[in-house]
C-alpha cells in the first residue's frame, strides 16, 4: 500500500491527535465512564491504522519495530495476569480487588451518583484497564501493520 | 426427493419448533430478576470502590472471561506474527 494524496495525509495529520486523545481518555476513565481497555485500545489502534492507510505501510514499518510492538503486547498481558496474581497473594483470591482495603492507591470509595471525575477509585480495575489498553493498542496495530506490509510486497523472500 | 432431503426437512422443522417455543416462553421486555443482579447492585460500591457496575463485572466479578478475551487476542497476534515472520525487515 503506497501513500495517498496530500489532502488525505494532511487530514490524517489533523485528526490523529484527537483520535489518540479520545482513545487514551476512554482507557484512563474505564472505571468511571462507559468503555474500558478493550474499547479505548481499539479506538487508538484504529487511529494508528488511519496513519497506516494515509502514509503507506512502508513508511510505517521504517519507523516502528514489530518486535517492540509484540513486546508491549506481552507486557500488557503480563500486567493483567500479574495484577490478578497480586490479588491471589495479598487478598487470598485470584482477581481479588486488594487495593480497596489497603489504602495505597485507587482506594477511595465514591459517593452514590455520577462520579465522572473521581479518578482515585476502583482499586485494581484501573490498573487492569491500563494493561488491557496497552495490550490491545500494540496487538491490533501489530496485526494491521504486518498484514498491510505483507500484502504490499510483490514477491516474498523465501 | 431423496431420503436425505426428507431427513433434513424433518430435522429443520423440529429445530425450528424448539427455537420458536423457547423464544415464546420468555416474556418480551421483562428480564428475569436474579439474585446475582441484586447482589451486584447492592455490594459493588463497597467491595470494589466504584460506581460503574459494568466495569466491575467485566474486570472483577467475571475476571476470567476478560482473561479469556486477552488470551484470544494474544493467540491472534502470535499467529499472525508467526505466519508473516519472513516479511519482517
Amino acid at each position: 500500500m503506497s501513500e495517498m494524496s496530500k489532502i488525505v495525509r494532511t487530514l490524517s495529520n489533523i485528526t490523529f491527535p484527537f483520535i489518540m486523545v479520545f482513545g487514551l481518555y476512554v482507557i484512563a476513565h474505564g472505571h468511571l465512564t462507559p468503555g474500558g481497555g478493550f474499547q479505548g485500545g481499539a479506538v487508538a489502534a484504529s487511529g494508528c491504522a488511519m496513519l497506516l492507510v494515509a502514509y503507506g505501510s512502508g513508511w510505517v514499518i521504517d519507523r516502528i519495530k514489530i518486535s517492540r510492538l509484540s513486546a508491549f503486547e506481552s507486557l500488557g498481558a503480563l500486567g493483567f495476569i500479574g495484577t490478578a496474581f497480586f490479588g491471589l497473594i495479598f487478598g487470598g483470591m485470584f482477581f481479588n480487588n486488594f487495593l480497596v482495603e489497603t489504602g495505597i492507591l485507587f482506594n477511595v470509595v465514591p459517593r452514590t451518583g455520577f462520579t465522572g471525575s473521581e479518578f482515585n477509585t476502583a482499586g485494581v480495575l484501573t490498573l487492569m484497564n491500563f494493561s488491557v489498553g496497552v495490550k490491545v493498542i500494540a496487538g491490533v496495530f501489530a496485526i494491521v501493520v504486518v498484514m498491510a506490509y505483507a500484502s504490499s510486497l510483490k514477491e516474498w523472500k523465501q | 426427493m431423496s431420503a436425505r432431503n426428507i431427513v433434513a426437512v424433518i430435522v429443520f422443522c423440529v429445530l425450528a419448533v424448539f427455537f420458536v417455543f423457547t423464544a415464546l416462553m420468555i416474556p418480551f421486555g421483562e428480564p428475569m430478576k436474579t439474585q446475582m443482579d441484586d447482589y451486584i447492585i447492592m455490594h459493588t460500591q463497597q467491595e470494589t470502590g466504584t460506581n460503574s457496575a459494568v466495569t466491575t463485572i467485566v474486570f472483577d466479578y467475571r475476571g476470567f472471561d476478560t482473561l479469556g478475551e486477552a488470551t484470544i487476542l494474544f493467540a491472534a497476534v502470535s499467529g499472525v506474527l508467526m505466519l508473516f515472520r519472513r516479511v519482517k525487515k
